[in-house]
């Protein structure tokens, strides 16, 4: 990598791999015991789709509406500032740890969010045009719409590729810190918008 | 890191799947009153042809690493094919029928094909030949 040491905005472009002392440590791009734990998820939740009993449902909608939005929130704001402040090894080993995580739980979490939130409102009736705060509803679509086109044509695109090119014999740093940044920027945005949907949520709750 | 002009896959790819996500939302926002198809339609069509557009250009691109690509898209599109079914499954379990299913199933399968393109191009791109 070119960035000189000293030189400004060295600190933000620290090489992550190229360091002759760095060890890239043995990672699973996708763990296997997330795999199985997700899949165990899915069969749960068509379970409670099917069965459309309130509790199970409100489970899914709840817990994974709270996983998602804590995540969003504490990757896009805490982790990710830290990240970019931390060593080059550990961030190397941060994100060998981190990211294959991520893989697996943002998919499944975001599938239980909204295929549970979604049977609740068929349900009790909140998805109906009729129901009085439906403009909350929609402007809840849009904001979930927006949010799931960032993540899957930015966030877990980076992700991926990460992990791929640190699996390489030779990774290279400027690729690793180009999809990083925008992994970390996308998550604030993310983290950001949650807080829409925070508001939206909890004002559908009240009423 | 690679220099090669590339087509903008990813630029395309989201503008693709804002237009079924807006054909979702506007279908969504009626339930459960008939509405009229014409407009999610349209959107579809358009993210339909931005999707083979996408595909067309990824072809002609010389050189491309379609070993890492393929390596990459044939497991996201696993992953994305059972994320569309439980979509798809909620959808049939609360009996959505007619043109409103066609459309809502044919946009899932923009999403299920589209997204692993995208992470398989993401991938590929920075892949050294």
């Amino acid at each position: 990598m070119s960035v000189q040491e000293g030189a400004p905005g060295a600190e933000a472009d620290v090489a992550l791999a190229p360091h002759p002392s760095i060890q890239v440590p043995e990672f699973r791009i996708v763990p296997r015991a997330g795999i199985v734990a997700a899949a165990l998820v899915v069969v749960l939740l068509v379970i409670a789709i099917a069965a459309n009993s309130r509790w199970p449902l409100d489970f899914f909608h709840v817990a994974g509406g709270a996983a998602w939005t804590i995540v969003d929130l504490f990757l896009g704001l805490v982790l990710g500032p830290i990240l970019g402040s931390l060593s080059p090894q550990a961030r190397v080993e941060m994100t060998t740890k981190l990211m294959p995580k991520m893989v697996v739980i943002m998919p499944i979490v975001v599938t239980m969010t909204l295929a549970a939130g979604w049977q609740l409102g068929i349900k009790d009736g909140t998805l109906l045009s009729s129901y009085p705060h439906h403009s909350w509803v929609v402007a809840s679509f849009i904001v979930v719409g927006v949010m799931s086109i960032l993540a899957l044509g930015l966030l877990e695109p980076a992700n991926i590729a990460v992990l791929i090119e640190l699996k390489k014999p030779r990774p290279s740093p400027q690729v690793i810190e180009q999809l990083m940044k925008r992994f970390i920027y996308c998550a604030a945005i993310l983290g950001l918008m949650q807080v829409a949907t925070l508001v939206i949520m909890t004002k559908l709750a009240s009423s | 890191m690679s220099d090669r002009r590339l087509p903008p896959v990813t630029e395309v790819a989201m503008a693709s799947l804002a237009l079924i996500v807006a054909g979702g939302v506007y279908l969504s926002a009626h339930l459960p009153q008939h509405v009229p198809l014409a407009p999610a339609i349209v959107l579809l069509a358009l993210s339909v042809l931005l999707m083979f557009g996408n595909l067309a250009s990824l072809a002609r691109v010389r050189g491309f690493a379609w070993e890492r690509f393929f390596a990459v898209a044939k497991w996201s599109l696993l992953a994305y094919t059972v994320i569309a079914g439980m979509i798809e499954y909620a959808f049939l379990q609360n009996h959505l029928h007619g043109g409103a299913l066609v459309v809502l199933t044919l946009s899932l399968v923009v999403f299920a094909v589209h997204v692993p393109t995208l992470v398989g191009f993401t991938v590929a791109r920075y892949e050294q030949k």
